[in-house]
């Protein structure tokens, strides 16, 4: 066991360690996982100079409350996260996208996201974690990753490898933007649909369900009637596909999705809107807009530009 | 033969060989799966193949829908080729607190009891595909007599092991998960096992399968 240790208070609501998740398993009925908000991932791990496919700890909703024993080690907190740090005793307001130093006894408490779903808490170090496929991501469901594949516990404690000895401070100027139209393109099933049940797909407004998780968003608002069949034969899905089920409600598939669906797929949220689109709490009204597939890789290819952007000014 | 592709979302293609379900439309669909996943070609991220789809993801940093499609429609495509499948035999226990939805079958389907088990051991099946939840093996083709619709509730827990029957598939659930086929019995042999990273499933697109009745005290004793 190594001397440096977090040891964790309070575990959160959906306490996971993630990374870049894992590729060419589909097939075997794995999907990527990996952390949801992409580019918040990668920021974290950037301000603490790690490589950028580390594992951190992601955490939807409450975050954990961590009471750090050992070597000073540096850390950061991305996303729109409430949070504070106590040293020797006294408390104050910690700030996203910027380095904290950690010495021996010192607690951070990650207390809410604001108005958002996921925060990422990257550690300067080597986390001591098992890998499968790679990849330390944990997917609950099928019990796969570091942490015998499930969530952070109560009690538990995060050893330390090796801790990173670059300790400079490094601070960002990010906010995150809020989305609220979420642009599409449409799903080989898009003609299933009435032509009133698509116009309400695009015009109507839907709301964010509690409903929703790392697997997958449950939408609810107007009803979109399908005139051909409820179910498809089963086929393979991805993460951003729409489906609708007899019940009319869209669901979107999210990182830890089953790989294979049979509800017919009205459309696909493009890649540049994904992180966002995860953000989304429950309560949050969106609405959805086409494009065609052109436009969606140009905005793909910008996203990707302004994220290596702010990597870069770290 | 693979009669349309088209892009699904920004990052997948979407390759539709027909609407019918059957073995041969399956098997081609395997054949391009196995081809493409040896050739390793750059920017692919990701094949699912299914009944009569293969859904080929790939890395939008790297690559685009234009690129990708090219490669897919100039690729060679051996139709001879051994799709060097196994045969795998499954021991099932039918008793009466494993085989859950026994009853409900015998209703749906106007059978009783033991001529639904002997349609059921009698039987080779192919596998179609893999998946939904980890290892999930979808297996055809049941009897027509045999074909009953899902559960109008699916079950919140269906026990791992379970052996279940949808119209004309048969799947085994790898672990405990939500589900809504009709549970004929149970398994205990190990079918998914994420610890085996090089070959985590036992039963992979393309295999033959066989069920074999074992009594509830050899499946007690299966795993001592």
């Amino acid at each position: 066991m190594s001397k440096n240790y977090f040891k964790i208070i309070r575990a959160g609501i959906n306490t996971t360690f993630q990374d870049l998740g894992r590729e060419n398993l589909y097939h075997i009925g794995i999907p990527f996982s990996g952390a949801m908000d992409n580019r918040n991932y990668l920021l974290s791990n950037k301000l603490v100079k790690n490589d950028l496919n580390s594992p951190v700890i992601e955490f939807a909703y409450q975050g954990p409350l961590l009471k750090y024993h050992g070597d000073r080690i540096n850390i950061a907190i991305t996303g729109d996260v409430n949070f504070r740090l106590k040293k020797n005793h006294k408390v104050f307001e910690g700030n996203c996208y910027e380095t904290y130093l950690l010495e021996n006894g010192d607690e951070i408490d990650l207390l809410s996201t604001n108005k958002s779903v996921y925060g990422y808490f990257a550690i300067g170090a080597q986390i001591d974690l098992e890998l499968q496929w790679k990849s330390c991501s944990i997917n609950t469901k099928a019990k796969i990753g570091s942490n015998d594949g499930k969530k952070i516990l109560d009690g538990q404690k995060i050893q330390i490898k090796k801790i990173s000895k670059d300790f400079s401070k490094k601070k960002l100027n990010y906010l995150n933007s809020k989305i609220e139209k979420i642009r599409v393109i449409k799903g080989t099933n898009y003609d299933y649909f009435s032509d009133k049940g698509k116009k309400i797909f695009f015009e109507k407004e839907f709301i964010v369900s509690k409903l929703s998780d790392r697997m997958g968003m449950r939408l609810e608002g107007p009803k979109i009637e399908n005139i051909i069949d409820t179910n498809i034969k089963s086929e393979g899905l991805l993460k951003g596909i729409i489906q609708i089920p007899a019940d009319g409600n869209p669901i979107i598939m999210l990182s830890d999705h089953g790989t294979i669906g049979g509800y017919p797929k009205i459309a696909v949220v493009i890649s540049a809107d994904y992180d966002k689109l995860v953000q989304l709490s429950p309560g949050s009204k969106v609405k959805f807009q086409e494009i065609n597939l052109s436009d969606a890789e140009t905005l793909f290819k910008l996203y990707e530009m302004e994220t290596q952007n702010l990597i870069s000014q770290i | 033969m693979l009669k349309n592709i088209s892009n699904l979302g920004d990052a997948a293609l979407y390759c539709d060989f027909g609407n019918e379900v059957n073995k041969e439309i399956n098997s081609l669909v395997i054949r391009y799966f196995k081809t493409l996943k040896l050739k390793k070609i750059d920017g692919i991220n990701n094949l699912t193949p299914s009944y009569n789809k293969l859904i080929i993801s790939y890395d939008l940093k790297r690559t685009n829908y234009k690129n990708i499609k090219k490669i897919i429609e100039n690729i060679t495509i051996d139709q001879k080729e051994n799709l060097s499948s196994n045969k795998i035999e499954i021991p099932v226990c039918c008793d009466k607190s494993l085989s859950l939805d026994i009853e409900r079958l015998e209703k749906k389907l106007n059978l009783n009891r033991d001529k639904i088990f002997d349609n059921f051991f009698a039987k080779e099946y192919f596998c179609y595909m893999t998946g939904f939840i980890a290892g999930m093996p979808f297996l055809g083709d049941l009897d027509d007599k045999m074909r009953a619709k899902r559960l109008e509730t699916p079950r919140v827990k269906v026990p791992k092991g379970s052996v279940g029957l949808t119209e004309q598939f048969a799947n085994i659930y790898t672990f405990e998960s939500p589900g809504g086929w009709n549970i004929i019995g149970n398994s205990p042999l190990e079918i998914f096992n994420s610890k085996k990273e090089k070959k985590p499933n036992l039963i992979n697109p393309g295999d033959t399968v066989v069920f074999k009745k074992i009594n509830i005290e050899q499946y007690k004793k299966y795993n001592e």
